[in-house]
Order: C-alpha cells, then structure tokens, then sequence
C-alpha cells in the first residue's frame, strides 16, 4: 500500500464517518429547527428532551430484551419506533403546561418580547430532566447494543487490492432513517394543510392569527414534533454512541450551530448544516488531535457565521 | 434627591452582609458568602452587555475562563500575585471582549447569541488540549497575603464585596450617561440610534470592552478563592448559563437584577446541594429547576421589576411622583394634545407661509447636497438608477413617485443606511457616499422614517436626548438642545410621557424633534405625513415650515399631494428608480409624464 493510498483511505474514511454522523446531525438539528425556525424559541432544554427520549427507547428495548426480541436489531428499531409518540407527547405536554406561558401574544408586552423568561424557562427544565435523569436512571454508561452496532459493510476494495471503506452497520441504518425522516417531514410541512398552518404561523404569527389559524396550536404541534424528531436522533445514536443523564449538553450546542449554519428557519438548511458539522468534525480528525475536533466545529463555525451572517440558506431582509 | 439614598442603601447593605459573615462559623457557608458575590459579579458583567444592548451572550465564559487561567498561570510561571493579576485579567477580558465583538457584532439577534456560544467552548477545548486539564495555585508559605492567600475565609468575602461595589459603581455610571443611553437606543431600535447620530458598533465595542473586563477579573478572583482552575469550571457551558440565570431571574437592565438573583439562586443551589446531594444525587438539581421555573412563571420580567411594579401600583397616588404621573398620563392624551397643537400654528410666519398656495421666490441659496448619478441594486432589481438632483439651503424639496419608485431607498442611500453602487453624494462639496448614518448625522444630516422608530419604553424627553448626544458637550448641554428641539415641534407638555402612550402625530413629531436635536442642516423626512388625519397634517406642515423657517434645508417624501405642493419649493420625481422630472410644483403637476406615472396612460390620454 503506497502513502497516497494509505492517505486516501483515511480520508475516505473520514468521510464516509462525517456523512453518517452528519446524517444524525442533521437529524437532531432539523428537530431543533421546527421549535426554533417556527417558534423563534431558543429551547436550552433539547439535548435533555433527546435524552429522555434515548432513556425511552432503551426502557422499551429492555422489555423487549426480556422477550422474544432479545439482542436482535429489530428490538432496537421497534423501540425507537414505540418512543417516538411517547416524545411527541412530551414534547406537547411540556409545551401546553410551561412553553405556552412564556411565548406567543401573551408576551408581546414583555422586554425582549419573552426571549428572557423563555431562556430561563427552559433552562429550568434541561436543570430537572438532567438531574432528575440522574436519580432514576444512575449515572452509568448504557448503550443500545445490537449486532449491527458492531458489524460493518466494506465498500472495496476500490484501487487495486487496497482502499476499502468501511461502514458501521448501525450508523448506516441510522443514517437512511434519518433522510427518510427528513424527506417524511418535507412533505408534511410542505403539502399538508398542517404544514402550512405551521409555515404561516413561522412567517407571520399575527397575520396567521387573523387568517384564522390557531397558532397556539400550531406551535404545540411544531414543539411536538421538534421534540419527537430530535428524539428520534438520539434513538438512532443510541445504538452506536452510550449516553448518560448528560450527553444532552454535548449535542444541543452541535444542534443550535447547525441550526444557524444552515440558517434560521430553513428545515432543510438545518440537515445540511448538521451534516456540515458532522463533515468537519470528522474531517477534522485528519489533521488536527482528536482533542481539537470539537474546537474545528466551533472554529468553523464562527468563521462561516461572520462571512455569512444570514446562514448557508437563510436570506435576511430588513427594512428602514 | 434620589442618588444619595441609593449610595446609602448600597453601603448599609454591604456592611450588613459583612457583619453577617462574621455569625458564620462553618467554612462551607463562608464560602457561600463569597461565591453569592462572585456571581453577582459576573452577572454584572453580563448584564453590562446583554442587559443594556439585548445582545444576549451565552458566551460569557470565555471572558471568565482567561481571567481564572491568566491568574493561575501568571502566579506560577512568573510569579504575579493575585492582586495585581485581577487587574491584568481585566485587561485581558477587556481587550478579550474586543475581539470578539468586532466580528461577532455584525451578527443580530439570535444568531449573536448563539455564536456567543462558540467562544468559550473553542477555548475549553484548546486548553484541554493545552494539557491545562487542573491547575492549581502553588501554595505561598512564606507571606500568603501578598498572594491573596488568607487563614480567614472572612477575607475573600470582603475582597469580593469590594469587587462588586466597584462593579455596582461603574454600573450605575453607565447607566446615567449617555453610554448607558446609547446602549439602550440600540436595544430598542439599532438602526434610529444609528440614525440619531449613535455610533451604534463603537458604543457596543466599549460595553463588551467593560464587560468582558468585568468578567475577566471575576473569573480571576474566582479562581483564587477555589485555587484550583479546570477547563470546565470557567469555561463550561454552566458558567455562561450562571450569568444569564442570575441576572433574568433577578432581572435583566439593573443593576439590581444579577444581585438579587444572585442572592436568592446560589445558597438555595448550594444549601440543596449541601444537605441533599450526598443523599439523593440530582435532586438538588431538580429543585432549583423547579424553582426557577415556578419564579419565571409568576415574573417572566425577572424578580426587580415584578417586585418595583408591584410596589409601583400600591404606591400609586401617595406614592413618588414620577410613576403616577406616568399612569394617568395616558388618558389625558388629547386633553394635553390642544395646547401643543396650538403652539406651531401661533408662529406668525408659518401662517403666512400656510396662506400661500405657492411659495413667492424659489431658493436660490448655494447647494448643499449634490446627487450625481447614484445607483443601486438589489439582485436584478434596479431600485435606484442614475439619479441625480441638487439641494439648495434653506429649500424644501419633495421627492415624490409611486410606490416602489424607489425613494426609500433613496434616503436610505443619503444617510448612510446603504452604499450606493455608482455615483457621488456630496455634501457641502465632500462626497459622503457610503459613509454610516452616524457619521452623516455628525456632518448635519437628519432622518426620520416611514415606519417610525420611536425608543418606546424612554420619554419623549429622554428619546429627543438620544437626538441631541451627537452635538451635545455635556448632559445638561444635552438636555437643553432636547428641551430646545421639544419646544420647537411643541410636544412640551409631553415631554415626560413615556413613547409608548404617544398618539400618532405625537410620535412623528417627537421624531422630529429627535432629529432636530442633533443641529441638522439637511433634514430627511420620510412620509412623516403619514397615518395622520386632516388636522394633524396641518399641524406637522407647519412645524415643518416653522423648521424650514428657521434655516433648516429640508428634503421630504410624501405621497399626499395636496399638502406637498403647498409646501415644497421644488419636486423631483422618481418613476422605476429613475428621475422622471425635477421642477417647480406648478410645472410638476402639469407634466404629462407624471401624471401618467401616477394616473396610469388611460387617464392621462382622457385628459389631456
């Protein structure tokens, strides 16, 4: 094998893992932006409500493990499956009980039209799910171990004998679920009647209020939906990543530069920018110490936001 | 009669506080003492930004974490104390606080603060990286005082109550002058503040400047008291929410706000997690949660303002003045609206003027503002092409056209709010094209806007200030060129009215005012007729007139016609971007070109 190959190999590799994690990224941050995009709320809380959601997934995957779906990969993906409407109620609970109280027109009279209390508001709830996650569940490390999580496809070898990539089973499948998500999400928001009361309600909330929309409801709705998505991603990285009561904190800053790369508001542009994200960690790993990966995102992140304020799909428009 | 109290409360409470530490035997509570400071500190801090600006930071970390790593690293690689580190770490913060400001304010709302974000979590991963993992303060045997290390835990809690009454100071500083007013201008309208003479990015440079240094000097403090530094306890994402979490709970644009929330948040979190940590871990976690939650619910303000209000309403009618005034102002509006309508329409000259329907002679005075050939685009849209035109001092010039003519952009075009893509804009012969809207309104240019941008939650008072800073020496001068430019539009006995209770033709008047405070030669008035009834148009004509009278060129977009051709000298007429016409009104109404620009063909044809 000579160095060139070898070099090729690795980034080839390094590309491969980017697009898959980018995939899940850009999972988590899509479920961000139908709370953030369409409500304009900045939810500290979504790397807990992932969270909770991965906890789910795992509390419906141990009751399987205890039946007839014991270790296999269909458990997982059935769990994931079975939380996606308990995090839809969540996430419609959490904002009928307190979201509601801090947004829409009863906050218009406020200092910075709520976004304070909202803040705060929601970094009471990420204080309670994340401490709270710690006293019933414990601390420990778990994971969703399938025999997908550690078997992987080879794709090659692509030059001669050598240069194979390989690709992680689970994150394979978590990644094609990701994009039939998206694509499942596009079309409800882009042809559905709901889809529009939802972009109505993003565009112009008072307008969408006098055009007979209920946008309180569309809110709920967009939170709901926010929440079970981004659960969803976190259900798919269970099955290749082990969490913790914590691991909340790790994504929910991924998730909002992703968010902003993209541009706030664009669905689709908070895909690409997740995937972005997942690119230049990933990539990064080439020529920086893994311990800079994580300082590469935010790096970058900072470099392109101050080239391109309005994000990578976001237009920006003010008038005088 | 109200600044003395307030220093005297300060000082009665701190000594209060002081007295407390001394009933406190138990070193973990001393340390409470002291950490309730340290947070009200850096709660200072964020809120000299964030609060005044409404730029939230979330990254409010990165400026503590250099301070708590330059004063640890300064102690053990060149042996500086602690006591001249603070200060270097304030310096550090400061100049910290410029380099991130001057690329990250281009930024707005919500994507400022999340790239705030950034920041301080780049940093913690390059000091990991540096292997700065736990660094610790070497222990000074020999004469711990000088490097802040004290047998008396009492001692730190009196260093960080010093700490924080010079915060507490500077604070109050800002908030009465007119860097306190510039930063809330910005808050409630960046663009009018711009317009009003505001350099609204060097105001915010500064308060991120002395934010970052009162962060910077916090963390180092920080650091000392705890002696050991890790990435995560100044850089994590904790440290910048502890910040936000003080100074919203508490209340956000006083500087009462991080204090009380500080006092309330850090011994609750830290007494929870005293007693119950040990035994169930989390939950002191989930009741602070809880609490917050259930504060934020009752006073989505924050705990000051909730409490000032509450206080406020019980107090109203014996209570101080001010705050009653205020409430039964409202109300009153259109008694107080009678005699400041009447007092333009007493200038003499403006009847006469109003009685002409045609000015007598046109302006022949030197030019004062010379368009040549100015262009812009947006994408494909030509929005302005090749204009050109010449003003004349003392003039009044209409510029008129159908919707989407382009005279907006236009104006946006004079006064510095976009740069046009060709062309000159010279201004008494210096070309000011592309220069910002602050630095024209210092060379004596003017604006008010179709949309208004009134400072709602200041007076009128207080929103013609803002107008005046620009040329004023002084506050009092300030003042006085403010109460000058009130009484010349006649909102005098509205003058203490807060913006938001104004009527329509209040608010445009007490734009211009806001305008005619900063000592404009060249006055741009976008649609101010606009969304007023027929009255209330002769009412703001004449104030009009009244400032034109006095020396004051004046250039002016409006779509009503009747008023406009009694008032203006001269006409230019904007069609698609380009000037169709420039003439006298008399020949302007009866151009053929306009009227079919106005009128579509059909009707030009049938009357012809």
């Amino acid at each position: 094998m000579t160095d060139l190959q070898i070099h090729l190999e690795a980034f080839l590799q390094a590309l491969a893992a980017g697009v898959l994690v980018g995939g899940i990224y850009g999972l988590m941050c899509v479920g961000l932006a139908m709370i953030f995009g369409i409500m304009r709320v900045i939810n500290f809380a979504q790397g807990d409500l992932m969270m909770l959601g991965m906890y789910v997934t795992y509390f419906f995957f141990v009751m399987f493990g205890a039946n007839w779906l014991a270790g296999s990969a269909l458990g997982a993906y059935l769990s994931i499956l079975l939380m996606m409407p308990v995090m839809f109620a969540v996430g419609y609970a959490a904002h009928l009980m307190l979201i509601s109280r801090v947004t829409g027109r009863r906050t218009a009279s406020l200092e910075g039209e709520g976004h304070y209390a909202q803040l705060i508001l929601t970094l009471g709830i990420a204080l309670i799910l994340q401490n709270g996650g710690m006293m019933v569940f414990g601390p420990q490390l778990l994971s969703l171990r399938t025999p997908l999580s550690s078997s992987a496809w080879e794709i090659g070898p692509l030059w001669g004998d050598f240069v194979s990539v390989f690709v992680n089973k689970g994150r394979g499948i978590a990644a094609l679920i990701s994009v039939i998500a998206i694509v499942a999400l596009g079309l409800l928001v882009n042809r559905s009647r709901l889809g529009k009361s939802l972009r109505a309600a993003a565009d112009n909330p008072v307008a969408a209020y006098y055009m007979g929309i209920d946008v309180n409801r569309a809110y709920r709705i967009a939170f709901a939906l926010g929440t079970c998505i981004t659960a969803l991603a976190g259900g798919l990285l269970a099955t290749n990543y082990p969490f913790h009561p914590f691991v909340g904190l790790e994504f929910v800053i991924i998730m909002y530069a992703g968010v902003v790369l993209g541009g706030i508001g664009s669905i689709l542009g908070a895909f690409w920018g997740g995937m972005v994200i997942g690119l230049v960690q990933q990539l990064s790993a080439l020529v920086l110490p893994t311990q800079l990966q994580n300082a590469a995102i935010f790096v970058f992140f900072l470099l392109l936001v101050t080239l391109r304020p309005q994000g990578m799909f976001g237009r920006s428009a003010e008038r005088t | 009669m109200k600044r003395l109290p307030t220093t005297l409360v300060l000082i009665a409470v701190a000594a209060a506080y002081l007295g407390a530490t001394l009933l406190v035997d138990n070193a973990y509570h001393q340390l409470i003492f002291t950490l309730v400071l340290v947070w009200a500190c850096f709660g200072l801090s964020w809120n000299m930004l964030s609060g005044y600006t409404g730029l939230v930071s979330f990254g409010h970390a990165a400026f503590f974490g250099l301070g708590a790593y330059a004063c640890v690293l300064g102690q053990i690689h060149l042996g500086i104390s602690p006591w001249l580190m603070i200060p270097l770490s304030a310096v550090l913060g400061a100049v910290a606080g410029l380099l991130v400001g001057l690329p990250t304010f281009r930024l707005r709302g919500h994507y400022f603060a999340l790239s705030m974000l950034a920041y301080p979590l780049a940093l913690l991963y390059v000091f990991e990286w540096l292997g700065l993992q736990e660094v610790t303060f070497p222990m000074m045997r020999e004469n711990p005082a000088r490097y802040m290390q004290f047998e008396e835990p009492r001692l730190y809690t009196l260093v960080a109550m010093a700490l924080l009454l010079i915060f507490v100071q500077l604070t109050r500083y800002v908030e009465r002058t007119r860097f306190g007013m510039a930063l809330i201008a910005i808050k409630q309208n960046e663009a009018a503040a711009e317009a009003a003479g505001i350099d609204t990015l060097r105001w915010k440079l500064r308060a991120i400047a002395l934010s970052g240094a009162i962060a910077g000097a916090t963390g180092a403090f920080y650091a000392v008291v705890l002696l050991v530094v890790t990435p995560v306890s100044v850089f994590g994402m904790l440290v910048s929410a502890q910040a936000l979490t003080v100074s919203m709970f508490g209340g956000v644009g006083t500087v009462w706000g991080p204090i009380i929330g500080a006092a309330i948040l850090v011994p609750l979190g830290e007494i929870l997690h005293a007693e119950l940590g040990a035994a169930y871990p989390g939950i002191q976690g989930v009741i602070l949660g809880i609490a917050i939650i259930a504060v934020i619910l009752a006073a989505p303000e924050g705990v000051y303002w909730k409490v000032r209000d509450f206080l406020r309403r019980r107090g109203e009618g014996a209570g101080p003045a001010a705050p009653a005034a205020r409430s039964t102002a409202a109300p009153t509006v259109t008694d107080g609206s009678a005699p400041a309508a009447a007092a333009p329409a007493r200038d003499p000259d403006s009847d006469v003027a109003a009685a002409q329907p045609i000015p007598a002679q046109p302006c022949t005075g030197e030019v004062i503002l010379d368009v040549r050939s100015v262009s812009r685009s947006f994408g494909g849209l030509k929005a302005v092409q090749n204009v050109s035109f010449q003003v004349r001092k003392g003039m009044i010039l209409g510029i008129i056209g159908p919707n989407g003519a382009g005279k907006t952009t236009l104006f946006n075009l004079l006064n510095g709010f976009l740069k046009p893509d060709a062309g000159q804009i010279l201004l008494n012969g210096v070309d000011m094209a592309g220069r910002k809207p602050h630095e024209l309104c210092a060379a004596g240019v003017g604006r008010t806007f179709q949309i208004m941008r009134p400072f709602m939650r200041l007076t009128v008072a207080q929103n013609v200030k803002v107008g005046a800073y620009v040329k004023a020496r002084s506050e009092a001068h300030a003042d006085q060129l403010a109460a000058d430019a009130i009484a010349r539009v006649g909102l005098g006995d509205c003058a203490d009215k807060v913006a938001s209770v104004l009527t329509t033709r209040e608010l445009r008047l007490m734009e211009l005012a806001r305008a005619v405070a900063g000592q404009p030669e060249l006055l741009l008035l976008d649609e101010t007729l606009a969304g007023l009834g027929h009255g209330e148009v002769d009412d703001v004509v004449s104030v009009i007139r009244s400032l034109s009278a006095s020396g004051i060129t004046i250039v002016i977009i409006e779509h009503t016609m009747q008023a406009m051709v009694k008032l203006v000298d001269e006409f230019v007429v904007l069609d698609h971007g380009e000037v169709l016409a420039v003439g006298d009104p008399q020949s302007i109404t009866r151009d053929a070109r306009v009227v079919e620009a106005y009128l579509g063909k059909k009707w030009s044809a049938k009357h012809a």
